[in-house]
């Protein structure tokens, strides 16, 4: 009994770091409406200054003042990059904002290691509370007791701040109707930069806390970033109460899911997210989200096919990129032959989410239970290549045919977090079912008959199904279903009242990209000639929607440019540099704030201006001159 | 001689939230080629009333018929499979797509080639979109982005979108609101034409006295939940309660009335 209780207690504890980062993020999301990414981020760099802090501060004083002096330190961190680069992207589409925050999230990664070597630093432990309670047998460490009274007066703290002072009725006012607040007179600008510099002033606490617990490293930003989501998702975007209430829930789940079910212990968090998701979808203490005043998108240039000298343009592309073999060695094939399916892969995420409105946040499950299936049928059941390649992303199909089903009764926010729990979901399946999948050690010798076997052929067989795949895909962006796919991205109360059944749209939409991403991925087992978990993580769904994003989101062929310039560029950088992640961060970065259409939405937009500059105007222009006749 | 079902029959239509009345036991029925008009002051339950006939909303009781079918409780888009067009207060396009595609999709939805990922969108049906446009006055808007026009335009657009299945009802909710009073006169004039050609039942809501004493053929009065007046505009305007609630005393609506609105 007494080691229950000890469990729970350290859950409880757990749940105080979790519950800061958390409740930060939750803020940050109500008012400005931006998911930071980067969160994570600042709770590690609040973990490394801490721990430099402490080790050069001594005496109590020193700890604790070393604790909030650090937190103190990365909310300035924090609100510089409020200014400098959020402050030009709030109007930007909701995903670019992920994105520029990924983007910071991959150069902090290089910068502590930078700053402070890759090694796990251990801090000290905090005066006071460096010893254990006796627990009828039990040892419980006291500075776990801390942390859980820790938890509930940082939450009353934040209540107080929240409801009764003008700042905190401001930020609640703008938590509900941001636009509103402005035209209130409201000086938006420094609600917002403050309300992020409390937001990540409450991370770094959150990081700088852990230290005496955890052993600080440089991935541990990822680690917290997930369960985080999942935390803020569970109790509800924007509730304090339900990021602290889900913060316990989701620790206890941890601490018990281990001694309980130890097989399925990391499904289990996942679980519950997506079952309140789908029985709640605004969380458990969320409130049903107004529909939100719908900033239009950046352009509103309607996508149109290819003229016919486009399409020469780019089968004379293909015949170039066909060409390769004759004059490209081996390493270069390969590296062509891992970039034409990351087109497959970007692509398929395309449809869901430019095409369809769905930004999935794992969408890497299905590429990597394709590349599983083919696996599995290999090895198992020794079918040859081709079989293997045609019936391996059914296993992408039917996975997607199941959690689309539930993540297309969702949208936005909601649906990509559905989306990313079901992918980590997958990803602890494979993980944890050692016996089928090998676990970490994935599944070895998938190795590609001999007519594929050469570099040269599997270039071209991975070129044929990139560019197959490519132009069936943007064929049926102009189909019929394309055309009802957009309609009810544009307007889900148009489609349903001119009789399109809008759910049973997407959920097939879902089904096609999930399909087609299982294609991407079959042929990435056969190329690598293994699987592993990885195949399906999360850095491998942010990958797709970063190469998306880059390309252009709201351009038809962004997609395959935003994978080759991502792909090619990540491959180089990780063969040049060791600080590959920061080179990268910086380059999204400056991607999203200088080219917010990325690359193709920009020399669309550039080549439009040219054709402008020409007579017959603006139509926007011409617009008033008609109506007033 | 047996008597047919009229085109739309409401029957003690009836919804609370909580322990609110939003419309209580609402019965009216209409013609085709009939224009009706349902008034009442804010808050009189015309938009919950509304968006009860086309599956929008549940009602609590009550039944709608439309040709003596059962659609209560239907999904909009079953509602819409049976021929009942429908446009929005705030008007509800397709925002990235060009007006012709805008028309297309519904044309695709009337032709059930939703699921079809082969054929080509852009030529589906071109000739009937045009037309369809064409009749509302955007025929030269066809290429345009839908996203760039004005309201007018919008509305219009809309009109072309709920005929595109050939409705037998077309539901319009506040079709001229936000439009300048020259539009909403044409706006209305082009709807009634339709409506009498193709033999369309129209029910509409607007707050404008103008067009609805102008273009109704029937008004429906609603004041806190419950019909209080039905019949012709001038039996209407004649309504000593409508003028106590709704309309308010001394206010003639007149052609003088009109000119000096417009003016």
């Amino acid at each position: 009994m007494a080691f229950y209780v000890v469990q729970f207690l350290t859950g409880l504890a757990s749940a105080a770091s979790l519950f800061l980062v958390a409740s930060g993020l939750s803020i940050i999301f109500g008012v400005t409406r931006i998911v930071n990414f980067a969160h994570g981020a600042f709770y590690m760099i609040g973990a490394y200054i801490a721990f430099t802090l402490t080790e050069r501060l001594s005496g109590a004083f020193g700890f604790w003042g070393s604790i909030v002096l650090a937190a103190l330190a990365v909310a300035l961190i924090g609100v510089l990059v409020e200014m400098v680069l959020l402050r030009r992207i709030y109007h930007a589409p909701e995903l670019f904002q992920l994105l520029a925050t990924f983007g910071l999230t991959l150069m902090v990664e290089d910068l502590v290691v930078l700053i402070w070597g890759p090694d796990d630093l251990v801090g000290r432990r905090a005066p006071g509370f460096k010893g254990a309670v006796d627990f009828f047998g039990q040892n419980i460490p006291s500075y776990d007791l801390f942390l859980i009274v820790l938890g509930p007066v940082v939450l009353g703290v934040l209540w107080l701040l929240f409801q009764r002072t003008r700042w905190g009725v401001l930020v609640r006012a703008a938590t509900q109707d941001r636009d509103m607040v402005a035209a209130l007179g409201v000086n938006q600008k420094w609600l917002f930069t403050s309300v992020f510099a409390v937001g990540v002033f409450l991370a770094a606490l959150g990081g700088a806390l852990q230290i005496p617990r955890d052993a600080v490293h440089h991935a541990m930003d990822l680690r917290i970033i997930v369960e985080v989501f999942v935390v803020v998702v569970i109790g509800g975007l924007g509730s304090i109460v339900g990021a602290f209430v889900a913060a316990v829930l989701v620790s206890e789940l941890n601490a018990f899911g281990i001694l309980i079910f130890p097989k399925i212990s990391i499904i289990l968090v996942f679980l519950v997210m997506a079952v309140v998701l789908i029985v709640r979808p605004w969380g458990l203490f969320g409130k049903p989200e107004a529909a939100a005043r719908k900033t239009p998108g950046l352009t509103v240039n309607p996508w149109r096919p290819l003229t016919s000298n486009e399409r020469l343009a780019s089968l004379a592309a293909l015949v170039v990129a066909a060409m390769l073999p004759l004059f490209a060695g081996n390493y270069a094939l390969t590296v062509g032959s891992e970039i034409a399916i990351f087109v497959i892969f970007a692509v398929s995420l395309h449809f869901l989410m430019s095409v369809g409105g769905l930004a999935s946040f794992g969408h890497a499950a299905y590429f990597g239970l394709g590349a599983y299936g083919v696996a599995f049928l290999a090895k198992m059941a020794g079918l040859p290549m081709i079989v293997c390649l045609l019936l391996g992303p059914l296993l992408g199909c039917m996975g997607a045919a199941v959690f689309g089903f539930f993540a297309v009764q969702l949208s936005g926010v909601y649906f990509a977090m559905l989306t990313l729990a079901f992918a980590q979901i997958v990803w602890s399946i494979a993980f944890q079912w050692v016996s089928v999948t090998g676990g970490d050690n994935g599944i070895l010798g998938v190795w590609p008959s001999s007519w594929a076997a050469s570099p040269s052929h599997f270039y071209w067989l991975a070129l044929g199904v990139a560019a197959l795949v490519t132009i069936a895909l943007r064929a049926m962006v102009f189909s019929p279903f394309g055309y009802a796919l957009r309609s009810t991205r544009d307007s889900l109360l148009r489609s349903e009242a001119i009789g399109i059944n809008a759910k049973r749209i997407q959920w097939t939409a879902f089904v096609i990209a999930g399909t087609t991403a299982g294609i991407g991925g079959a042929l990435f087992a056969y190329l690598k000639g293994s699987v592993f978990p990885d195949n399906l993580g999360i850095s491998l769904s942010v990958d797709a929607l970063v190469m998306v994003l880059l390309g252009g989101v709201e351009t038809v062929s962004g997609a395959v440019i935003g994978a080759i310039v991502y792909k090619a560029l990540n491959i180089w950088l990780v063969s040049q540099t060791d600080l590959s992640k920061l080179v990268l961060g910086g380059f999204i970065v400056l991607i999203v704030v200088v080219f917010p259409k990325g690359i193709v939405g920009m020399l669309e937009m550039l080549a439009q201006r040219r054709r402008k500059s020409s007579p017959p105007g603006s139509p926007l222009l011409a617009k008033p001159i008609e109506s007033a006749e | 001689m047996s008597v047919a079902p009229p085109l739309l029959a409401v029957e003690g239509l009836t919804k609370s939230y909580g322990g609110i009345h939003a419309v209580r036991g609402v019965s009216f029925s209409l013609r085709a080629g009939e224009i009706l008009a349902l008034i009442g002051p804010n808050g009189a339950g015309k938009s919950t009333c509304f968006d009860m006939l086309n599956g929008q909303n549940k009602p609590d009781t009550g039944h709608v018929r439309l040709l003596g079918e059962e659609i209560t409780g239907r999904k909009p888009r079953e509602v819409w499979r049976l021929g009942v067009g429908r446009t929005f207060q705030i008007t509800a396009t397709f925002a990235t797509m060009t007006v012709r595609e805008n028309v297309q999709v519904a044309l695709i939805s009337h032709g059930k080639q939703l699921f079809n990922p082969f054929g080509s969108a852009p030529k589906f049906d071109r000739g009937e979109a045009g037309r369809l446009l064409e009749l509302v006055g955007m025929g030269g808007y066809a290429d345009r982005p839908c996203g760039e026009l004005a309201y007018g335009d919008l509305k219009r657009l809309e009109l072309a979108v709920a005929l595109a299945n050939r409705p037998k009802l077309l539901l319009m909710d506040e079709p001229t609101a936000g439009m300048a009073p020259r539009e909403r006169v044409d706006l209305m004039r082009l709807t009634a034409q339709i409506a009498r050609e193709k033999s369309i039942g129209v029910l509409f809501t607007e707050h404008d006295m103008d067009v609805v004493f102008e273009h109704a053929d029937r008004i429906l009065v609603l004041n806190r939940g419950t019909l209080i007046a039905e019949g012709s505009p001038a039996e209407v305007r004649g309504n000593p309660q409508v003028q106590a609630v709704y309309l308010g005393e001394g206010l003639v609506y007149d052609a003088r009335h009109r000119e000096g609105a417009s003016a």
